[in-house]
């Protein structure tokens, strides 16, 4: 059981929150104009990395805010909690 | 090599079973391949087999970290069936499905198949139209299939809450009479024994730490026992795909989850079929030991750590103790998780790369145990010719940026 620190309600269990995945993935900004390549990296391609990942939760048994984290995937330690518009923060400890 | 067989077991067994012969050889590994394989799951063994077998090609290394058979080989729940809905998966599942029924007399290795078929549960009635539809699909490609009434299904499954009051009451389902369970080990084994057989080195205990890659071609492996050189390569790692294929600089369209399993104590035998439910993600067989093995969705975060959440463990448990209440009164006696390779479509990716010499078996997902057959053989093939098996073609990596997806996640609600 991982335990989650919503930035907006406190330290509440995982099984009120979401995962949305991978975080900070950029649209192209104009999609009409980008190859297939690079259209099909955005929509399917993932960092997927054994060790510090940044990706998105949402509490959806509370406050039903997004947020960012950064967990270990192999620990599922959780290093920093930040807010959704908020670039990653640097994080030591973890596998990366 | 020993030829297993009854008259065998007598002799040894009169000579107290002191004069079996290795398995498998002990290799030690060599500077040079013709080709090189990692991972010595299901898959990678298959593929080095059918290299051997089927293309000549024995001047051939597996590659594990661990022992074989230790990831996800011998952490799955064995089911092997072919109900899929595109015909694109239902011709490669069949024929995966095909070899399992053959592997024993093909290999000279009783893998204990036993197909007791997959019945799959419908809990609603807008769920029993999906399975009509879905059934068809799979009988036009002349699959064996059935649809089953309530009436049919309580007489399948006695110990089934049949209540019209039950939290999921059951409407009906579909048979897969020709589906059914092996003992995973054996099926690893097996191909191991056969390989090395044919003169394919397995190191165990060698883990793979960088690809040497020059003017976009694969020269060789840098493992934890020294480097090789080779000018073909393969990757069979499930969970870690997406950490291999970063060595090639390649990212994949892939998420690693933990997909868990658990077995109860043994029982006598009360529980004939595996039995599955998409919708509520549970499924339940019995082994030949008697245990009730269980197993569900997959957890629903990335992850590396083999092991399986708790939330994720209750809500199977739950499940099943809510379809069979005879079962809450059993002992737990092992749950475990591993790590499985999901894509966006849950079909496969058995393909080429932009490396060239470098080929990849992946994104098997939560189902990649029944296709070891079809996917050791048609990546051998993959790799002999330079060109994908006609088998695999729709499962390249290309499709994603060609938009040629095969969402059997959608269409089938794929179970496990």
């Amino acid at each position: 059981m991982i335990r989650i620190e919503c930035p907006w309600c406190g330290l509440r269990s995982e099984s009120e929150f979401t995962c949305g995945g991978q975080s900070h993935i950029v649209r192209p900004e104009n999609p009409a104009e980008v190859s297939d390549e690079i259209w099909a990296e955005y929509l399917y391609q993932r960092e997927n990395p054994r060790g510090l990942h940044r990706e998105r939760w949402r509490h959806t048994y509370g406050c039903r805010q997004w947020f960012n984290v950064i967990r270990d995937t192999v620990t599922h330690e959780i290093l920093a909690v930040y807010h959704m518009t908020d670039s990653a923060p640097e994080v030591s400890g973890g596998r990366e | 090599m020993e030829k297993y067989s009854a008259f065998g077991l007598l002799r040894h067994a009169l000579s107290g079973h002191r004069r079996w012969p290795q398995v498998w050889r002990s290799a030690e590994l060599k500077p040079n391949y013709d080709a090189v394989v990692i991972g010595g799951g299901g898959h990678g063994l298959a593929t080095a087999y059918y290299l051997a077998k089927e293309h000549g090609i024995t001047n051939v290394a597996v590659l594990e970290k661990g022992w074989l058979g230790g990831g996800n080989t011998g952490r799955n729940t064995a089911v092997s069936r072919s109900n899929y809905f595109y015909p694109e998966s239902t011709r490669f599942f069949e024929h995966s499905l095909k070899r399992f029924e053959t592997m024993g007399r093909d290999l000279n290795y009783n893998i204990m198949f036993t197909q007791g078929g997959v019945l799959s549960l419908a809990f609603s009635r807008h769920e029993m139209e999906i399975f009509r539809r879905w059934a068809t699909a799979i009988q036009v490609q002349g699959v064996d299939c059935r649809v089953m009434g309530r009436e049919e299904v309580s007489e399948a499954v006695p110990l089934l809450n049949m209540s019209p009051h039950a939290r999921y009451r059951v409407y009906g389902g579909f048979m897969q009479q020709r589906g059914g369970i092996s003992r995973h080990d054996a099926v690893a084994w097996a191909y191991a024994r056969a390989a090395s057989s044919l003169g394919v080195d397995i190191i165990q205990n060698c883990e793979v730490t960088g690809l040497n890659i020059s003017d976009g071609a694969v020269r060789g492996v840098q493992t934890t026992l020294g480097t090789i050189r080779t000018s073909k390569l393969a990757m069979a790692v499930a969970g870690h795909s997406s950490v291999v294929a970063g060595m090639a600089g390649i990212k994949l369209p892939i998420v690693s989850q933990c997909l868990q399993a658990m077995v109860s104590e043994p029982i006598k035998p009360c529980f004939d079929h595996v039995v599955m439910s998409p919708q509520v993600h549970c499924y339940v067989s019995q082994s030949d030991r008697g245990e009730l093995v269980i197993g569900g969705g997959a957890d629903t975060h990335p992850s590396y750590g083999q092991r399986g959440n708790l939330p994720t463990t209750e809500s199977v448990l739950n499940a099943v103790t809510e379809m069979y209440p005879a079962f809450s009164r059993l002992k737990l006696m092992r749950q475990w998780g591993g790590i499985v390779d999901i894509t966006p479509d849950a079909s496969p990716i058995v393909s080429k790369t932009p490396v060239n010499g470098f080929y990849i078996s992946a994104g098997w997902g939560t189902g990649g145990y029944k296709a070891i057959p079809a996917g050791g053989e048609t990546l051998a093939y993959t790799m002999a010719h330079d060109r994908a098996h006609p088998l695999v073609e729709p499962f390249s990596l290309a499709r994603f940026a060609q938009g040629r997806l095969v969402d059997e996640s959608a269409a089938a609600g794929v179970a496990h």
